[in-house]
């Protein structure tokens, strides 16, 4: 599966010698330099103009982008099917969304210092314990990978010790976010139920109601997508994800070998969760809003979606899957609505039976095609 | 709960039907001029003077006074332009067919726009409900006498007491001489009287517990001490009626659970494939009953003994299709079938709702299966949900005959077992696939079936209970169905203890987490397959 | 990350970008419509997009309006809340919208909320809802509490003599904020005893009701009259009421009132264990009114559906679509500020009988009715309050909310005023609810 690599390199910058790590990122990049242009220095009117809208959509998509591959992490290279990783992003979600209404302070409609509006009408006496210390930025950011962090680490540990695989934790991740999306749209849990949390002023210091926050977030969310698909990459190209695919690919061999198994499907487990917080913690100020609809099976199983579509165990792939189908969906609920679900539904079962490498198949097959024809011509001429 | 009577006019209507009946003397059903006039009066603003015009009616002789109040009651007593009183027949859609009020006669259909209701308030309705009961109360039919007399306890008045007990005297049925003088005695008791304190003693009924309680609070201290004694000594047989209650309010939802789960404990317990779109399934044993019930107006219990067969076959049938199409190209890859039915499950969905409608689809309770049985005068049991757990049992039971002592069940084994042996044998494997995969999905259509009984059937069923149905499944023991059986009705009784106590979310949430944490504990469920089916 | 950078090179770019836009006349009025058109809400939402379609229609037919003709900008927000947002910027940003139509859940509400005071857009908010809110940005014509549950439970109290309430309702901010305020009003102004009153929180979609109805069954079985207040939403109805005829409860027993069923809900289900429990509403398609059996055929032809019925937040739509016509007929212009400033104190003729005016607070006067649920899936109107009720945004039975006031003339124009210490912003009211905590 890896191709050889230099042992010598330090893990963390290995990943920058690979091609297609220098291709993803020169790709992004380019990208984010030309909405960047597109939207600042041309003017509103011109045809190529990039409007706030456009490039708020954008940053949704790359937060996507980076949930996908903190799933493709964990189900390409561990073999874990997490149908659950949406609480992960959730998690990550309300976090960031307990900072930000916060910082509302004492500008809530009923102008409390410390409640957020929705405790106040539904007669909260005082902020619960689990509340405190979120007006504070760097408590908050940490609490963005903690929370999910801590949450992965129990689960796992418990799952991984006791050897839960396959179709078995694929469905008590389910029951996981399900449970926990029947939490919190509890009023009671104290964050807003249903209506979650929403009206949101600014994040640290930027008014996130202006379109330039709204371009820095954009940014801020794509060299986050960077870092972390150089941290996967780091992780999958070094010694422990070539134990992560072994594990994969026959688990009780490893095992036998003297590999701790559960010991590398806990840690990738939980930095993968991590991941998944920070597209939550990303995703939440650009949308606006968050609430437990995040915390839905279905959300999580679409995630999935976008990893196989894009073609598993690449990295890459879960980021042009995650693209490729949310703006898919945008045009298809804008165009006719009643198709959206026939869409996706096909999506699944064809991307399952017909493509089960991928988009990131299909291109590496057409490389493949083209080199050997390269190949071929070479040796025709000499 | 008292309802608001005036006692003077229910005794004016005692009075009058009594000479009624003592006379015997036939009303002139000609006389149509006097009917009218009595409709009249019925058709003015004031309240109060319709109150006096539905007096007036039950004290006429007129032998339609039945009728026209049940009309006014339903609200199908109504008035055309012309002046002209007709009972609506059906007031479905727009144009009502309707009939004269004096005569009966059918006078084909009106628009609502030509008809005015004959309006009503509640205090009117429960007035006319229990003009109608006392009515009643002389009535032939066994059954309006019962409930008339179920109906009058709690509302004998002193001035009801006399005429009360001249009926109990005359009653031949012993069920509605028992709540007359109930009714009797729970006057008695509210008075202070001992006579009807020790009448009511062992009494369930929630109205003889209240007039005891008010009783007990009374300032004779001896009858109050009486009270009180009456009341605790019911207490432990209540607590025994409540904890019957919730043991089947338990096995109803486990019932429910099971029926939900136990297609899945074989599509994926014994064939191990992940079938997403399971919920599917039931949706369309659901929809077809509704189908039936379209076919078949107006008889809805057979329509729904027919889809019994008629949601199997459809569910097997689509489960089939699923199988031949996509399934059978996955095998041996259970993450990527989980997908690809899940996508089939949006499908359907989807299709459901282009094809039939987005809205929730009516489908009808039949009779026999409304209502409860009544144990004692604090316990009854609801007859839907009991029908529903016998159901559950008897698929149940019919699955077990079939993979224990058919052929088919015996290849199934055989197959799962060991595939590559079973087919050396000569067993055609890819029949035994398709067999049983779609005997899993029949039997979810026949979930959909019982679930078309208990919620709604609209393109969502499906979704509300997979993941539950999952659970079920991988706590009882993957390839087991006992297990299936046994975790579904002890989930259903866990989560009904727990909801008095924690709420209806809670206690869903603590049943999850439950499952989750038992899964860590006995990755394998319950009851565990041994063997070598195990390492599959 | 240097987003001070970006926020200088976004400033000159705003500078740059400075909107030449200036409308012809001959342009069409842009109306958006945000409702969803799939998913969960697809049920209820769809039918408002055909009502504002028709009304659209009806309008052009009649002319336009200001000589200009009406366009319909129809977008599928999916029944997902963060995609609401989003789509609500593209009708304001992308499709340069002159209004809205849209929204039926408080939680898609309050996700455009924010978008549309940024972008300064018009929304007109059909549905009935919990209050608390007062935008500058948004009318609101659907009830607020005090023109639904407040007068349908002095109904109960004073035509029905209930003594005993039990307060049902799914687990979202709507039945909570109803729930408390109706608690509130029933101890404070009935004196209703504390033991009197049972509140009662399901999930959505909840199916199982033995152990909850078996529990109002026996609550109501103590000697006084009971009745529900449901604030159950959509699909878990249907097992509630069968589950309570099954188990014997019919509506002479306990009368359960309905908050959010409608006709709409009640055409997917077996009415018959319905019959005679109750609803209050603004509306009803059995109200007797010329006006209303017109727009009955109106819709009945646009739908195409003999069996189509018409419903409350349908005639909200009526009521906010006429009222924004004839606010910019006044104004003269489709200019946001300007029709905001017309649209207060225009009144139009309702579905039935009567007249709807907009108050300075965004919200509006209605009647309110209540219906008793017959075999055929309509209402029996039993009762009607004598004229109509104007909705108040902030609840006088909330400690929060009690201060405060909405007014958007000029020169007030604060959503959130304290009348307390005078200032917007609702500051001090905390405070005191505080202090009636700490008593």
């Amino acid at each position: 599966m890896m191709s050889q690599l230099p042992s010598s390199q330090f893990w963390l910058t290995r990943p920058f010698g690979e091609r297609a790590t220098q291709v993803f990122l020169g790709v992004l990049f380019t990208a984010l330099l030309v909405v960047t242009v597109l939207h600042v220095a041309l003017p509103q009117g011109s045809p190529l103009h990039v409007n706030a809208y456009t490039v708020n959509l954008f940053g949704k998509y790359l937060s996507y982008a980076l949930l996908a591959v903190a799933v493709d992490l964990v189900w390409g290279y561990l073999g874990i099917l997490s149908l659950g990783h949406g609480a992960f992003f959730a998690i990550g979600g309300y976090a960031m969304g307990m900072y930000l209404m916060r910082q509302i302070g004492d500008r809530g409609t009923y102008g409390h210092p410390v409640l957020p509006d929705f405790m106040v009408f539904l007669n909260w006496e005082s902020l619960p314990w689990y509340w405190q210390g979120f007006d504070m930025a760097w408590f908050a950011f940490a609490m963005v990978l903690l929370a999910p962090g801590m949450l992965a680490l129990v689960f796992g540990f418990l799952a991984f010790r006791s050897r839960v695989t396959g179709v078995y934790l694929s469905i008590i991740t389910q029951a996981l976010t399900f449970a926990l999306m029947l939490a919190f749209f509890r009023n009671e849990m104290g964050f807003g139920g249903n209506n979650g949390l929403t009206d949101f002023r600014e994040l640290l210091g930027f008014n996130l109601r202006s379109n330039d926050t709204r371009l820095g977030l954009f940014l801020a969310t794509g060299v986050a997508l960077a870092l972390g698909y150089i941290l996967c990459r780091a992780i999958v190209t070094s010694k422990l994800g070539r134990v992560c695919v072994a594990t994969r690919d026959a688990e009780a061999r490893t095992r036998f070998i003297g590999y701790r198994v559960e010991r590398f499907q806990l840690f990738v487990f939980v930095v993968s969760a991590m991941l998944a917080g920070l597209a939550g913690a990303l995703y939440v100020p650009q949308v606006g809003i968050i609430n437990p609809s995040e915390f839905s099976p279905l959300f999580s199983i679409e995630i999935v979606l976008w990893v196989a579509l894009g073609g598993r165990a690449t990295l890459y792939g879960a980021v042009i899957g995650a693209i490729l189908v949310n703006y898919a969906k945008t045009i298809f609920t804008g165009v006719m609505p009643d198709a959206w679900l026939f869409a996706l539904g096909a999506m699944f079962v064809l991307v399952t039976v017909l493509l089960p490498k991928g988009v990131a198949g299909l291109l590496r097959k057409r490389r493949r095609a083209v080199e050997s024809d390269n190949a071929g011509t070479k040796e025709a001429i000499a | 709960m008292r309802r608001f009577l005036s006692w003077g006019f229910l005794c004016a209507v005692l009075l009058g039907i009594t000479l009624n009946v003592q006379a015997q003397t036939g009303p002139d059903t000609s006389d149509n001029d006097a009917a009218l006039e009595l409709l009249e009066a019925l058709d003015v603003d004031s309240y109060r003077d319709k109150g006096e015009a539905i007096t007036a009616i039950l004290q006429s002789d007129d032998e339609r006074a039945r009728d026209w109040l049940q009309a006014l009651l339903d609200g199908r007593l109504q008035r055309a332009d012309d002046g002209q009183f007709v009972v609506v027949l059906d007031n479905s859609g727009r144009e009502w067919p309707v009939a004269d009020a004096l005569t009966n006669e059918p006078l084909g259909e009106m628009s609502r726009r030509d008809l005015d209701r004959v309006g009503i308030n509640n205090a009117l309705r429960n007035q006319l409900r229990s003009a109608i009961a006392v009515v009643d109360l002389y009535s032939p039919n066994l059954d309006r006498r019962r409930i008339s007399a179920e109906r009058l306890l709690g509302e004998v008045d002193g001035e009801l007491l006399e005429p009360i007990n001249a009926l109990i005297l005359e009653e031949k049925d012993s069920q509605v001489r028992y709540r007359l003088s109930q009714a009797v005695a729970i006057y008695r008791a509210e008075q202070g009287e001992m006579a009807g304190i020790e009448a009511l003693t062992g009494s369930l009924h929630p109205r003889a517990r209240v007039a005891l309680s008010r009783a007990a609070n009374g300032d004779d201290t001896v009858a109050a001490d009486a009270a009180r004694a009456a009341l605790a000594s019911v207490e432990q047989n209540l607590k025994i009626n409540r904890g019957v209650e919730t043991l089947y309010f338990g096995l109803s939802l486990g019932s429910v659970l099971v029926l939900a789960a136990i297609g899945l404990a074989i599509t994926f317990g014994v064939m191990g494939v992940i079938n997403m779109a399971h919920g599917e399934l039931m949706m369309l044993g659901a929809y077809t009953t509704w189908m039936m019930q379209q076919l078949l107006p107006g008889q809805p219990g057979l329509a729904l003994i027919l889809s019994i067969p008629a949601g199997f076959l459809v569910a097997a049938l689509v489960g089939v299709a699923i199988e031949r199409s996509v399934i059978q190209f996955l095998k041996g890859r259970p993450l990527e079938t989980l997908l690809a039915t899940f996508g089939i499950s949006l499908i359907l969905q989807q299709l459901v709702r282009t094809v039939i409608s987005p809205l929730n689809r009516t489908v009808i309770t039949p009779e026999w299966m409304s209502g409860s049985l009544i144990i004692n005068d604090a316990l009854s049991l609801t007859i839907n949900r009991m029908v529903v757990l016998g159901f559950a049992l008897v698929v149940f039971a019919g699955l077990m005959l079939i993979m224990r002592r058919t052929r088919l069940g015996l290849e199934v084994r055989a197959v799962t077992q060991n595939r590559a042996m079973a087919r050396s044998m000569g067993i055609r494997a890819t029949r035994v696939d398709i067999l049983t995969f779609a005997l899993g999905s029949g039997v979810a259509g026949l979930a959909g079936v019982a679930l078309s009984q208990l919620t709604n059937v609209g393109p969502n069923l499906g979704q509300n209970y997979i993941i539950d149905s999952f659970m079920v499944v991988v706590f009882g023991g993957v390839g087991n169905l006992w297990g299936t059986l046994v975790a579904g009705l002890s989930l259903g009784v866990i989560n009904q203890v727990l909801e008095p106590w924690a709420g209806a979310v809670l206690a869903k949430i603590i049943v999850l987490v439950f499952i989750i944490l038992f899964i860590q504990k006995r990755p394998r469920g319950l009851f565990p397959q041994k063997g070598r089916a195990a390492e599959g | 990350m240097n987003l001070k950078k970006q926020a200088l090179l976004g400033l000159s770019a705003l500078a740059l970008s400075v909107s030449f836009h200036a409308s012809a006349n001959d342009d069409p009025i842009k109306v958006g419509i945000l409702h969803s058109l799939s998913g969960t809400m697809a049920i209820s939402e769809s039918t408002l997009k055909d009502t504002v379609e028709m009304l659209i229609q009806q309008q052009n037919e009649a002319g336009g309006l200001l000589g200009r003709q009406l366009e319909a900008v129809v977008v599928d927000p999916a029944s997902n809340w963060p995609l609401f947002a989003e789509r609500a910027r593209e009708l304001l940003a992308q499709y340069e919208v002159d209004v809205v139509f849209g929204n039926w859940t408080s939680v898609s509400r309050k996700a455009v909320l924010p978008v549309f005071e940024e972008l300064n857009g018009l929304l007109f908010y059909p549905v009935q809802y919990e209050g608390e809110e007062s935008s500058a940005n948004v009318f609101y014509t659907g009830a607020a509490p005090n023109q639904q549950a407040i007068p349908a439970v002095e109904y109960l109290i004073n035509e029905v003599g209930i003594e005993r309430f039990a307060l049902v309702g799914t687990d979202y901010v709507y039945p909570r904020t109803t729930n408390r305020i109706l608690e509130a009003f029933l101890k404070d102004e009935h004196g209703v005893a504390g033991d009197d009153i049972m509140v009662n929180y399901t999930p959505f979609g909840h199916s199982d009701w033995q152990n909850i109805v078996s529990e109002i069954r026996r609550f109501g079985e103590e000697g006084k009259s009971t009745a529900v207040i449901s604030t159950i939403n959509g699909d878990a109805n249907v097992p509630f009421y069968r589950e309570l005829a099954n188990q014997g409860i019919d509506a002479a027993d306990i009368p359960v009132i309905a908050f959010s069923v409608g006709e709409q809900e009640l055409s997917g289900i077996d009415t018959a264990p319905l019959v005679g429990h109750l609803a209050a509403w603004n509306y009803f398609m059995s109200v007797d009114t010329d006006d209303n059996y017109d727009f009955i055929d109106a819709w009945i032809e646009h739908t195409g559906n003999e069996e189509a019925v018409t419903n409350d937040p349908m005639e909200a739509h009526y009521i906010g679509f006429n009222m924004w016509a004839e606010a910019v007929r006044k104004a003269g212009t489709t200019d946001v500020g300007a029709v905001k400033d017309a649209i207060i104190g225009v009144s139009v003729p309702n579905l039935s009988g009567g007249y709807a005016a907009m108050m300075p607070n965004h919200h509006i006067t209605k009647p309110v009715l209540i219906g008793e649920v017959q075999d055929n899936g309509q209402f029996d109107i039993v009762w009607q309050t004598p004229s109509t009720v104007a909705g108040d945004a902030w609840s006088d039975y909330l400690p929060g909310s009690r201060d405060l006031i909405a007014d958007w003339r000029k020169p007030m124009e604060c959503g959130n005023f304290n009348v307390v210490n005078g200032s917007c912003g609702g500051s001090t009211a905390t405070e005191e609810a505080e202090a009636a905590l700490a008593e």
